[in-house]
């Protein structure tokens, strides 16, 4: 489905990203994980296709075709969905509203029609019950004074509403209760199906034990230094992210950083 | 690094779709103003004497009166004698007595602005009085109004039935003496709106003035008066357009209303004058002098204005809060884009005690666009307990245009409150990002963006005009041709 090949991101002309190669099959859930500031955002982002971050080499196939030379409208409607690690308030315009208008975007781009207000509604609520969120969500400005888990819960509730295929989430469990963990948590499950794939941002393990990945991969200094399964992730809680102990490498498509001087 | 402004940019080139022009034959002045022109406009309608000795005053007065230049705005010296100060479709030379008379150009052009006139297709529940160039060519659903004694039709038509109402109540909210551009008005005015609500009547449905400027080298001088008697409610509402000519037109309108005890207007513009092309030529100066007056205690006067049109609009919808626990509210959406200008705002004077005034206004620049709040909140020595709150907020679009807030506050009651807020914010990219990930393609964003900053006063007009605000705002901010 996805299909990342030798990425290199820049931002204001520094290199961020240095040679990211990743493999996405449908059905799949994959986890990011690694320090702060070591890129992992910068990827999310430039999957979503946010305009600042400027791609200085590689190649990124969607379903096929180059994702690069779609603008941020075109991959949503083709079905990229980004969690937001800091989703952003727009006062004024009720979230119900902000809904309605990305779901029928989508749907007019796709060449459907648009959906019948009351069923649509019908909907939304019922996906708000599945997670347990206050509808008076519904009728405030988008994200607009949301506690940091109720903007949380709320990327979710859009990701149910829109069903796209390939969603990214960009530490959507940081700020959760354990309870709302487990409720974002059953709210990803309920989306994940085989033609579905899923990349996980995360700093803990704790999501993983609700989505268990089918692989973990080490994000460091722009580069992927390790991927293995579901376990790695565990053991990175306990050990940390020391990079000088490579482990499993057998079947990664990555290759550890050769060039340990460099420390970006 | 590719900016997101490019698209931002290419959207906000505006098509104005009402600007086409109607082929009628007219029958005008020629260009030019003095004494003999204003009689020949009075012999034209058949006005009474008193309002001959009226506009002549007028006249001298304006004659005295220099060219106002403390606003923001800035245009060429207007040359007053090249102007055309009357011009009216040639079947109402006569007077058209039912709309069969009226121009089948003219009912079609109404059609096309989405004002049928016809009775058969007639907007539900709204009453409707077109003005077109110089004067009144249809007033609908005046017989169903004169059954509970509601008086709407054009004002030359109230000059020759309600002559002692006229006499009684023009000029006494905007004297000629008040500024430049209404004793021009009070001079050379030839038709407008006139409406009376008889003690105790809540007008039953929405009155409407669509106004329209077809003639080329024609100013528009219309006038409005509203009169609302003890206990009587109104609902008004105002549109306005214009074709697309290279040259400036002038549009001076002058609104009074009077609201007595107990008695309510609701005022609601949305004005959509031709604004003039993208590199600022063309479009019509609007200078427009409107104030309402609560001579009565517990009166209630609010203006909501959406100004998306004009090349110039210079206007403060103002209140005069005379009678005891009157109320005056100003809800206002301005939008300026490519080399508009708007220096807009009001005036609330409290001079009765526990008198409320609430001000938002809404200021919204992209493009080149220039957009001023003036605004003066002015409180009497014996304005006793009174308030006024003001909110000011703009909304910039772009690099290049601009905003300026400028509140005056004159209090001279110890005790009264008034406060005022400010906010200039920005469209910004990240919001426009975050919306185009969920799917939603630039236009629309921006539009809802923009409509989400304005929510707060379309809530305040009426239900089918807030929709027609909705659309007019995208459209302005659209690069949609009609
Ligand atoms: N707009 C920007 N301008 C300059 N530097 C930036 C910008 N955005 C990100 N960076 C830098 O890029 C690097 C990677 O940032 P990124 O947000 O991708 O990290 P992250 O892995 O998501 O970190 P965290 O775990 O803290 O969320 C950081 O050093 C950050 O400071
Ligand atoms: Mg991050």
């Amino acid at each position: 489905m996805l299909s990342i090949r030798n990425l290199g991101v820049r931002i204001d002309g520094k290199p961020i990203l240095q040679g990211i190669n990743l493999e996405v099959a449908a059905g799949e859930v994959h986890a990011i994980m690694g320090p702060n500031g070591s890129g992992k955002s910068t990827l999310a982002q430039t999957l979503a296709g946010h305009p600042d971050y400027l791609v200085s080499q590689g190649q990124v196939l969607y379903q096929g075709q180059d994702l690069l030379s779609l603008n941020v409208e075109q991959r949503a409607a083709a079905g990229i969905f980004l969690a937001f690690q800091y989703p952003v308030e727009i006062p004024g315009v009720s979230n119900i509203q902000f809904l309605k208008s990305a779901l029928n975007c989508l749907r007019k781009q796709r060449g459907e029609t648009e959906l019948d207000a009351l069923d649509f509604l019908a909907d939304v609520k019922q996906k708000m019950r599945q997670m347990q969120m206050d509808e008076t969500l519904l009728y405030r400005g988008t994200n607009e004074g949301f506690s940091g888990g109720e903007k949380k819960s709320n990327e979710i509730l859009q990701l149910l509403v829109l069903q796209p295929q390939l969603a990214i989430l960009d530490e959507t469990d940081s700020g959760l209760d354990i309870d709302a963990l487990k409720r974002v948590a059953a709210g990803v499950n309920a989306f994940r199906s085989p033609e579905r794939a899923l990349i996980l941002v995360t700093h803990y393990q704790r999501l993983l034990q609700y989505l268990v990945p089918d692989r973990v991969h080490v994000l460091q200094d722009g580069r992927i230094i390790r991927s293995g399964g579901a376990e790695l992730a565990l053991e990175l809680e306990q050990q940390g992210y020391a990079p000088d102990t490579p482990k499993d490498s057998e079947d990664a498509p990555n290759q550890a950083p050769e060039v340990s001087d460099d420390d970006g | 690094m590719a900016k997101s402004t490019p698209p931002l940019e290419r959207m906000l080139e505006r098509g104005y779709s009402q600007g086409f022009v109607t082929d009628v034959d007219s029958d005008s002045l020629p260009p030019g103003l003095n004494e003999s022109v204003i009689r020949q406009i009075v012999a034209k309608k058949n006005e009474p004497e008193f309002m001959l000795q009226w506009r002549l005053r007028a006249y001298r007065h304006w004659l005295t009166m220099p060219v106002p230049t403390w606003s923001r705005v800035h245009y060429a010296p207007i040359d007053f004698n090249a102007i055309s100060y009357y011009s009216a479709p040639r079947s109402r030379a006569d007077g058209p007595q039912s709309l069969d008379e009226v121009d089948p150009e003219i009912l079609r052009t109404y059609e096309r602005l989405g004002v049928p006139l016809h009775e058969r297709a007639q907007l539900a529940g709204v009453a409707v009085d077109a003005v077109f160039d110089s004067v009144s060519v249809a007033t609908t659903f005046q017989k169903e109004l004169a059954a509970k004694g509601i008086i709407f039709c054009s004002f030359s038509e109230a000059i020759q039935k309600h002559p002692a109402l006229v006499q009684r109540y023009l000029g006494s909210v905007v004297p000629y003496t008040d500024n430049f551009y209404a004793a021009l008005n009070a001079a050379v005015f030839s038709d407008g709106s006139f409406c009376y609500i008889p003690n105790g009547v809540r007008c039953p449905m929405e009155l409407s003035t669509y106004f329209r400027i077809n003639a080329a080298n024609t100013g528009q001088f219309e006038r409005t008066l509203i009169i609302a008697e003890d206990d009587s409610f109104v609902s008004y509402l105002e549109g306005c357009t214009a074709p697309m000519r290279d040259d400036n037109q002038l549009h001076a309108a002058v609104v009074e209303l009077v609201a007595l005890e107990n008695a309510e207007i609701k005022y609601a513009t949305v004005q959509n004058w031709y604004p003039g092309d993208q590199d600022g030529n063309g479009g019509i100066f609007n200078f427009v002098t409107k104030r309402g007056l609560c001579a009565g205690a517990h009166s209630k006067i609010s203006w909501t204005q959406v100004e998306t049109g004009s090349a110039i609009t210079w206007k403060y919808p103002s209140v005069i809060l005379k009678g005891d626990y009157s109320v005056g509210e100003f809800y206002s959406v301005a939008l300026t884009n490519n080399y508009q200008q708007a220096d807009t705002g009001t005036k609330m004077t409290h001079l009765g005690q526990h008198t409320r005034s609430t001000i938002i206004s809404k200021g919204i620049s992209a493009g080149h666009g220039q957009n001023c709040y003036r605004g003066l909140v002015k409180v009497g020595a014996r304005a006793l307990d009174s308030r006024n709150h003001s909110q000011c907020d703009s909304l910039l679009i772009g690099d290049t245009c601009g905003a300026h807030t400028l509140p005056y506050i004159e209090v001279r009651h110890p005790q009264a409150q008034v406060e005022h807020e400010a906010t200039t914010t920005k469209i910004s990219d990240t919001q426009l990002y975050y919306c185009q990930q969920r799917g939603i393609d630039t236009e629309t964003a921006v539009a809802m963006l923009v409509s989400g900053f304005c929510k707060e006063v379309f809530h305040k007009l009426p239900m089918e005009f807030a929709v027609e605000a909705q659309a007019l705002m995208e459209i302005s901010l659209e690069g949609t041709i009609g």
